[in-house]
């Protein structure tokens, strides 16, 4: 069925979400009126042609101070450069504070790990350079980054914040490719109606040593 | 599309359908155009795929980038607009020893039922898989061969659309010329795999699935279907020519608003109403088979669900086309004098024999997909190629620990990214700035994903019943599931972990992810691929089989069950093409009882 093709996209892609456990509810006697879907969330049946933006369904979360410690260090993750803007730029602040919003147990379960992290950078930025990180050179915050941003190579003291970083930065990557502009930059090309479906051009079969099969 | 709220139903029908997805579709579709007077119940709401169908939106748009929640377990723009994994109010409870054998069940609600949100893959059975006992001793053999069923698949292909080739393998059977729709160009991920799989004796080549990759012959195929009826051809045609062909994009689990795969919502329903002879109530909860004093079935008592009311539909047939499990509920609840047991259980097989596909998966990263040319690979919003079963031969002589065989379905596209990070940390060692960018370049698309959707055999001790105590918001008792794997589908999902791992090492890839520590940790839970089958088997023998070859239950002559609570085995091949097979070929024969006044 179709979840195949979802679950390609999940779990071929480190960093997405765990599927959702099944639960077994237990049985009330009599007729009752259904219980709802996760509180406040955005119900099982949304409109799903509707536009969205972040916000919409469930209050942020992020004080002006955390926004900005957010821009600026989805910014040194995702920088602007030869292959599209930077990640504050196309909204990836807003889409990781919806998340840290939701009220989801996944979503629930980031948000400390998120708000906690991001005090950590502030913290560390004031006791290295007395700055706030935004305030910080590419060099600083790059000296600040580079201490966490592999988990299995970050000292002891540190492993929390790696692991904060690494949370981070998969936040942020699922959040910039999922935007045409992250689109561009990864080399996605699609979502775009056509008269023919051509599969792969010359080049590529050419690359793989492979030859078009179907005619 | 016309619906009816409950209170305008007529007073009588000739036919009562329970259900509206494959099943109840095919039936409606079938009896309406044969003139008969139909009513059809759907337990949710009506759904509206022209206006509600998110073609062409990005995660962007969406809440938490589209990705999965409690609320939208298949993600946020996955069609299914109620019911999933959980159905408030409606529980249903589970027996196992391991969480391995902890059965779940995927309850769509709405009109349409499972076709908006499944993956169009529509392969035949073979003849092996009708006669299963007589190959190897296990299971049942069905009452009837491929040679019964062939000339309906055929006809179900024309009507809904099959992309694929005949390629002439064992058990795989071919379609006769000219009926499959032309098959999409391969992937850059399948055509390496395709390749690699040669050498390691893996058949890899075009999937069958029900997208339009054309526009349907609407001028000649309505005449092949409907022989000497002008009026239902004229329908089927108008119907045929509102579809459009696939435009390459947007994936079908999202359904499709312009028609160009298959929904009951889109192909068979708006024929079926066109013909002026199908009523669809929705919210309709159905509760009960209702028997009248001649011992027939006369109608379905259901829950309005939106007045709360117990509510009658009479009918002088009825289908039950709601699912194996909930027709297995229906007919277990369906309780009076004649029949303490439950409606069509004097054999006390209801419920029995229940079996799920196999599923076991790998996943794979591939260099030699690394920084390949940016390309379109959107494709028919879905896969392109797969792997029919290639090991008979091995199996038949006894050099495989495992009784049956698997399919392979295949992932691995430049798709879509968006709600999961697409660049792994073990890969990127770290990286960050404009080199994660790079990193992220250098990854899209080099992950390869193998699924194995394997046959498994029934046994005793895979069955429902209802639960002795738990009982739904309407206070109706509800489904108990039972469960045991046997070392068939053990072994089966270890020898398909095996070809993956040699498959993906083949094309210079590595293995990602854990590797099996035990057998049977690589099996998905039963239920989780949502085919599940049986129930209520069809058999030559009234005493060990709930129904007879035309679908038509033993104890009640005009009650049918269109779905697959029937089916006497699960092939791998998936069952939706047959049930619809089976579902055309029982709705003739109950028109030709019906007009031979046998029901």
């Amino acid at each position: 069925m179709q979840w195949v093709m979802t679950a390609v996209a999940a779990s071929a892609l480190p960093g997405s979400t765990a599927r959702a456990e099944p639960r077994v509810a237990p049985g009330a006697a009599g007729v009752t009126p259904a219980p709802a879907a996760t509180p406040h969330g955005y119900g099982v049946d949304p409109n799903l042609v509707k536009g969205y933006q972040p916000g919409d369904f469930w209050p942020l979360t992020f004080s002006e101070a955390q926004r900005k410690s957010t821009a600026a260090l989805v910014d040194t993750i995702i920088p602007s450069d030869d292959l599209g803007p930077a990640a504050s730029a196309v909204g990836v602040v807003e889409m990781i504070d919806e998340w840290i919003s939701a009220p989801y147990p996944q979503q629930q379960g980031d948000r400390p790990i998120i708000l906690e992290g991001l005090a950590w950078i502030e913290a560390e930025s004031d006791r290295r350079f007395k700055k706030p990180f935004a305030e910080l050179s590419g060099e600083q915050r790059r000296a600040i980054c580079d201490d966490i941003c592999l988990v299995s190579a970050a000292r002891p003291p540190l492993a929390i914040a790696a692991k904060f970083f690494a949370h981070f930065r998969d936040l942020c990557a699922s959040a910039y490719y999922a935007t045409p502009e992250g689109w561009k930059a990864i080399g996605y090309v699609g979502n775009v109606p056509l008269d023919h479906f051509d599969g792969p051009p010359p080049e590529v079969l050419e690359k793989l040593g492979v030859t078009q099969t179907v005619q | 599309m016309p619906m009816i709220s409950a209170d305008k139903a007529r007073d009588q029908y000739d036919v009562a359908i329970v259900g509206s997805g494959a099943a109840g579709g095919q039936s409606g579709y079938t009896l309406s155009l044969a003139g008969l007077k139909c009513v059809m119940l759907e337990a949710g709401r009506s759904y509206d795929p022209i206006a509600e169908t998110p073609m062409f939106h990005t995660p962007r748009q969406a809440p938490l980038m589209g990705d999965r929640t409690p609320d939208k377990p298949f993600g946020f723009y996955d069609a299914t607009v109620g019911g999933g994994w959980e159905v408030p109010g409606e529980p249903y409870t589970t027996v196992h020893d391991t969480p391995l054998e902890e059965f779940r069940w995927w309850r769509p609600r709405m009109l349409g039922g499972r076709t908006n949100h499944w993956g169009r893959i529509s392969l035949r059975n073979g003849p092996y898989d009708f006669k299963p006992r007589s190959r190897d001793g296990m299971g049942f053999d069905w009452p009837i061969g491929y040679d019964d069923l062939e000339p309906y698949y055929t006809k179900v292909e024309m009507l809904i659309g099959v992309y694929g080739t005949n390629d002439g393998l064992e058990n795989t059977p071919n379609s006769p010329p000219g009926v499959l729709l032309p098959a999409p160009k391969g992937r850059a991920a399948d055509l390496l795999a395709q390749k690699h799989g040669r050498r390691l004796g893996i058949p890899i080549t075009s999937a069958h699935r029900a997208v339009l990759t054309r526009h349907l012959d609407y001028k000649t195929i309505p005449a092949k279907l409907h022989p000497g009826n002008e009026w239902a051809r004229k329908i089927v045609q108008q119907a045929m020519a509102n579809r459009s062909a696939c435009f390459w994009a947007t994936a079908c689990g999202r359904g499709c608003n312009v028609a160009a795969n298959y929904q009951s919502t889109t192909v068979h329903l708006p024929p079926a109403l066109a013909t002026g002879n199908l009523d669809i109530i929705s919210d309709a909860h159905a509760r009960e088979v209702t028997i009248g004093k001649d011992g027939r079935a006369d109608g379905i008592l259901f829950i309005d669900k939106t007045t709360g009311r117990e509510t009658r539909v009479k009918a002088k047939a009825v289908i039950l086309a709601a699912g194996s499990a909930e027709t297995v509920r229906i007919l277990l609840n369906s309780k009076n004098n004649a029949f303490p047991n439950g409606v069509a259980n004097s054999s006390g097989l209801v419920g029995k024999y229940i079996m799920d596909t196999v599923g076991a998966s790998l996943d794979g990263q591939v260099p030699a997909l690394e920084n390949l040319p940016p390309h379109n690979e959107d494709g028919a919003g879905g896969d392109h190629f797969y792997s029919p079963w290639w090991l008979y031969q091995e199996q038949k002589a006894g050099k495989l620990d495992f009784a049956r065989g698997y399919h392979i379905e295949m992932g691995g596209t430049r798709g879509m990214p968006g709600g999961a990070n697409p660049v792994p940390s073990d890969l990127t060692r770290g990286s960050y700035g404009s080199k994660f960018k790079e990193d992220a370049r250098r990854y899209f698309g080099s992950f390869v994903h193998y699924a194995a959707r394997g046959e498994m055999i029934p046994n005793e001790q895979c069955y429902a019943d209802l639960d002795p105590t738990v009982k739904d918001r309407f206070g109706i008792p509800v489904l108990r599931f039972h469960w045991k794997w046997s070392s068939h589908e053990v072994n089966q999902a270890l020898h398909a972990e095996r070809t993956f791992t040699a498959l993906i090492e083949a094309m210079g890839g590595t293995v990602r992810g854990a590797r099996v520590a035990k057998p049977g940790d690589n099996l998905w839970k039963p239920g989780s691929i949502i085919h599940e089958v049986g129930g209520a088997i069809i058999g030559d023998d009234p005493r060990k089989s709930v129904c007879n070859g035309f679908s038509q239950t033993w104890d009640v002559k005009n009650l049918f069950l269109c779905d697959a609570a029937p089916f006497a085995s699960n092939a791998d091949k998936n069952p939706t093409l047959t049930i619809m097979a089976l579902a055309w070929r029982a709705c003739d024969h109950l028109v030709d009882e019906a007009k031979k006044g046998n029901l």
